[in-house]
């Protein structure tokens, strides 16, 4: 048949350095090292030194968040959502976390020429329900078709604004050591979603993405008076992630409790057959809060029965995140370089 | 290597052929279709091992219980006071 | 879970390591064989709850660390074709090759998918017959039972499109290099419990004695690893050196027959190259000659390949338990796991990646 002659002198060899690579969106290590090597340098300014999720400015002495996500997810339709219900809540969240609440959305769409008009619909009017849920208006937007073959389908970006409305700066730099590190729920229903329909991967499950906007459980804690010092919501890279940037930017080390992190029988099932970490496995409806330690039990009961304390900041500068695991040793949750794989080892 | 994960037989599919004998396997709730070529005694609420999509051995109960025998003796054997082997 | 949450309990595991430190006179160097026995350790953070006479060394069993270098390329070759659609299990994607990994190519456009079992790279091919579905066939003994029943299928079926690349490697040779090495320093095995739940475990019996080596056969959860060590540190303490099956709820001692009766009709044993070792006799698996239509290495005719190890790169002497990462001169520095050298750098229980993740760290 072919021969194939694999010549190590082959011209122009690519070194893996020059290239964009899958695991640049993935959340972990490679697309931080994007952000702080690409993006950040080409951009410096307050706002985005914060190295939150979205921005807080400030207008004729009115504080405004202001972020933007884009949404690529395959297969476009999974359990429990599609790309249009991630792309607004996405957004509400990225807001949300930001202590504001969220009012208006744009939405830019690439189509992919041949996309069928039924899926269209079918994501438009997610949309527009996810929207009526969040309390946002959608209001302005844009749409561009590429052709067939340079685009999944539809790539979707969103932009929000919202009205910021805790007193304080909620952000990174406002924790402290000793603070409470509270988790509103679950872990690990949407990346296992995805999963269950993604080709050579599929698997039966009753398990549904946790798309959901999170306005709500930050409302409920701003109005119980609790002092909130930072919000991140967990998306791709999971929990494992979020803390990782936390720590990272504040320089504080983070402890947890394996014992402590809720998951769901049928998620921690998906994962043991694939090999998936759930600490690193995406979510879209959950996010962590990080509270003084004396109000850690007041903020509890604003978030509703669903969330739990899963650890502490502590007083030290390796900015390590540490988890206790179940059995009493101690591991350290690094961000991965890329996206999790399965494994069969 | 390797991770091979206990599921719950629950429902067996085509039984004729031995090498193509199948069956949907039960982990917490996710079910997947998984080949029993190679655990032909497999029966319906058997325990099995996968791996890579593949039973490879029937789990063994009452072997699985051993170890928790074991640490029941050594609770007793401290309770009662004394130190155990 | 049942057979997974019981044996995950913090009680019961403060026990057993209890019953641990009783046992303990002298110090002891065990080595845990299999890869997937690794991460429970690190994951769960295990060494800790052993006495400090204990000291755990890595081993080999873990088929990222041992692909050789040249196979790697290989794939990436027979990944670039455009008629090729190329399957793996999820481990391998990022293993370093001469140049590129597997995930390289496929962000250079190569179509490599990710599966679960390779029985899905069989329903790929019968799905696209103008495709030429390529099925990395890579692991232990635990993986060859499958890999051997995809070929026989594609056989059986007369499948033209599918073949496999073939990197299959056996455990006891391994293990018999690492116990002849003047400097070995490991005294006990647990030996890989699913492996073995294949092969059974009379193949370890001529090592035990031959050796004088305890070797415990044990499972993957917490609980299991502490019992088997707790087993081989009794042997170690009273001077035996037997073959003791501590995951006896899914190993016997003649294996799975029918799982090692496939495996004999698609495969025969073979040399080796393992990466940072070097060539093993007898040590690894390849088609049988009636089957050897469905060596991709065959279909595609790539030329014999010699690809060198990174010479930096002391993943042989690590995989022996011979060196500690931190010990080589290359480690967190110009090898990390973005910019892995070697293999036990880029797996997750690679003894590099490991000991990199805890470098900020000190353990109480």
């Amino acid at each position: 048949m072919n021969e194939l002659s694999l010549s190590l002198s082959c011209p122009v060899p690519l070194p893996a350095g020059d290239r964009i690579l899958l695991a640049h969106g993935g959340g972990g290590r490679l697309m931080h090292q994007l952000l702080e090597m690409v993006f950040l340098p080409a951009f410096a300014n307050a706002p985005l030194e914060a190295r939150h999720d979205g921005a807080v400015v400030t207008v004729n002495g009115v504080r405004l968040a202001f972020t933007t996500d884009s949404y690529v997810v395959r297969p476009l339709v999974f359990p429990g959502g599609n790309i249009g219900d991630l792309a607004v809540n996405g957004t509400v969240n990225d807001l949300a976390m930001c202590g504001a609440r969220p009012l208006y959305l744009s939405a830019g769409f690439i189509l992919e020429e041949g996309l069928a008009m039924e899926t269209l619909r079918l994501v438009t009017a997610s949309m527009r329900a996810a929207a009526e849920r969040a309390g946002v208006a959608l209001v302005t937007g844009d749409t561009k078709v590429v052709d067939q073959g340079k685009g999944d389908g539809i790539f979707i970006n969103t932009a929000g604004i919202g009205l910021v409305e805790c007193a304080g700066e909620i952000g990174p730099a406002a924790v402290r050591p000793g603070d409470a590190v509270l988790l509103s729920g679950d872990l690990g229903a949407h990346g296992v979603a995805v999963l269950s329909v993604r080709e050579g991967l599929e698997f039966e499950s009753p398990i549904v993405s946790d798309t959901a906007p999170l306005w709500e459980p930050v409302e409920a804690m701003l109005k119980a008076g609790i002092e909130i010092h930072c919000l991140r919501d967990l998306t791709r890279g999971g929990l494992a992630s979020a803390l990782n940037e936390i720590a990272d930017v504040r320089r504080l080390a983070i402890r947890i409790e394996e014992a402590a992190v809720p998951v769901e029988e049928a998620v921690k099932g998906a994962c043991e057959i694939l090999g998936l970490d759930p600490l690193y496995v995406a979510n879209e409806g959950r996010f962590v809060a990080f509270v003084p330690e004396a109000q850690a039990e007041a903020a509890l009961a604003a978030l509703g029965r669903r969330a739990v304390r899963i650890g502490t900041v502590l007083d030290d500068p390796s900015a390590v995140v540490i988890l206790h695991s179940r059995i009493g040793g101690h591991r350290v949750l690094d961000l991965l370089s890329g996206e999790q794989l399965p494994r069969i080892c | 290597m390797c991770l091979a994960v206990p599921g719950k037989i629950v429902n067996l599919l085509d039984d004729s052929d031995p090498a193509l004998r199948r069956a949907t396997v039960d982990f917490a709730g996710v079910r997947k279709e998984v080949s029993l070529a190679f655990t032909p005694e497999a029966a319906a609420g058997d325990y099995v091992l996968v791996h890579v999509g593949f039973a490879l051995s029937v789990v063994d109960e009452a072997e699985a219980e051993k170890i928790f025998e074991y640490l029941r003796e050594m609770q007793e054997l401290e309770d009662a006071g004394e130190s155990p082997p | 879970m049942k057979f997974i949450d019981e044996y995950r309990d913090r009680e019961a595991a403060a026990r057993l390591a209890q019953a641990i430190r009783r046992l303990v006179r002298r110090p002891w160097t065990i080595m845990e064989v299999c890869g997937g026995q690794t991460h429970t350790i690190l994951k769960s953070g295990l060494e800790e709850l052993l006495p400090p006479e204990i000291t755990l060394v890595h081993g080999p069993g873990c088929p990222v660390c041992v692909t050789p270098v040249e196979l790697i390329d290989k794939a990436v070759a027979i990944a670039s074709e455009p008629s090729v659609v190329f399957c793996s299990f999820g481990d391998m994607l990022r293993v370093p090759g001469s140049t590129h990994s597997l995930f390289d190519a496929k962000a250079a456009g190569a179509d490599v998918r990710i599966v679960y079992s390779p029985l899905d790279a069989l329903k790929l091919a019968r799905a696209n017959p103008r495709r030429e579905v390529v099925f990395f066939a890579v692991g232990f003994e635990t993986t060859a039972p499958a890999n051997a029943m995809a070929v026989w299928q594609a056989a059986r079926e007369g499948l033209a499109n599918f073949s496999v690349l073939v990197a299959h490697v056996l455990v006891p040779p391994a293990m018999a290099v690492i116990l002849n090495s003047a400097d070995c320093r490991v005294q006990a095995f647990l030996a890989p419990g699913h492996v073995c739940t294949v092969m059974g475990y009379e193949e370890y019996e001529s090592l035990a004695a031959r050796y004088r080596v305890p070797i415990v056969v044990t499972g993957f959860e917490p609980l299991d690893l502490l019992e088997g060590l707790r087993m081989a540190i009794a042997q170690l303490e009273s001077g035996r050196a037997e073959v003791e099956n501590q995951y006896s709820r899914s190993v016997r001692r003649q294996g799975n027959r029918a799982a090692r009766q496939r495996i004999a009709e698609v495969f025969e044993v073979s040399s080796r190259r393992w990466r940072g070792i070097g060539e093993i006799p007898s040590s690894g698996l390849r088609l049988r000659e009636p089957y050897r239509r469905f060596d991709a290495e065959t279909r595609f005719a790539l030329r014999a390949l010699e690809a060198a190890d990174s010479t930096d790169c002391i993943a042989g002497l690590v995989l022996q338990g011979l060196r500690r990462p931190p010990e080589c001169p290359v480690f967190a520095t110009r090898c990390t796991p973005e910019r892995p050298l070697g293999a036990p750098m880029v797996s997750s229980e690679g003894a590099c990646a490991a000991y990199y993740l805890y470098r900020h760290y000190e353990r109480a």
